[in-house]
């Protein structure tokens, strides 16, 4: 049997979830100092 | 370390660093991930799917190392009051479990295809989960706090005990009796082959980068928060 579908399955899931935390914590990041900024101009 | 103590200071120095950080992560990681894919030869025994093993190892290295940030972040706060600590300890703590995760389902996919089980309560896989389970219980404890920049006193000294799962993870292999193999890279060198082992040196550096570039956002993102808070709170007291 192949093995390749398991080892593709390992990579997916790990890029997809290193992709998902990344631009979580990118998007969070950006938004909350963006919020700062507002509020520091008030 | 009370240089770094100042989260302004903290931040000239986080901000800059963050992008290189994660330019330099996918680089490594891109490259690591086509040599480990296409250039390296299948093992003799494993076959193709040694090459599991450039995402499994460094979620392994991420998730024991990982805690030990939020042990020394949770010493560092408990002895020191460094206002940075709780900050760092909680930007860690859902990285350090994501990778936990990854290192279990890798595992457990590589052994379905090594070993004929997808699972075996052995003594390297049960103290992982355990270790995802402390990873849990300190998300939990960490969010039940209102406040943000830090983590309450019972959060910390869990972070610090928690640790004593890592020595643990690290020796079971040779404590008991493991379907996992013994430790395979060691201070005094590898049993793996040089032309399958090199790759992982990327992979491992890549996503050790793309840990601490999240880590920072995160951080990051709490500070900014907290200053809105405060100004809020400013605002409507005036």
């Amino acid at each position: 049997m192949s093995h390749w579908p398991y080892i593709l399955a390992a990579y997916a899931i790990t890029v997809a979830g290193a992709a998902g935390l990344t631009l979580h914590g990118w998007w969070a990041m950006r938004k909350a100092e963006a919020d700062a900024e507002a509020i520091r101009r008030k | 370390m009370h240089a770094f103590a100042n989260p302004t200071r903290f931040l000239s120095i986080a901000r800059p660093l963050t992008p290189w950080l994660l330019g330099l992560a996918v680089a490594l990681i891109g490259y690591g991930f086509y040599a480990g894919l296409l250039i390296t030869p299948p093992d003799y025994l494993q076959g193709e799917s040694v090459r599991i093993m450039y995402v499994h190892v460094p979620a392994a290295w991420l998730g024991m190392g990982g805690w030990m940030g939020i042990a020394i972040a949770s010493l560092t706060q408990l002895v020191w009051r460094h206002p940075l600590a709780g900050v760092a300890a909680r930007a860690i703590a859902v990285p350090g479990a994501y990778f936990t995760a990854i290192c279990l389902i890798s595992g457990s996919i590589w052994g379905s295809r090594t070993w004929g089980t997808w699972w075996q309560w052995d003594g390297r896989m049960t103290s992982m989960l355990v270790l995802l389970f402390l990873y849990f219980g300190y998300i939990a404890l960490s969010n039940a706090s209102d406040e943000k920049t830090s983590v309450s006193r019972a959060t910390a000294i869990f972070g610090l005990v928690g640790a004593v799962n890592v020595p643990i993870i690290n020796r079971s292999v040779v404590w008991w009796n493991s379907l996992h193999q013994g430790p395979s890279i060691t201070v005094k060198g590898s049993t793996i082959s040089a032309e399958i082992l090199w790759p992982l040196a990327f992979t491992t550096l890549g996503f050790s980068l793309l840990f601490a570039a999240i880590v920072l956002m995160r951080m990051r993102a709490v500070l900014a928060s907290a200053k809105v808070e405060a100004r809020l709170r400013r605002l409507a007291a005036a």
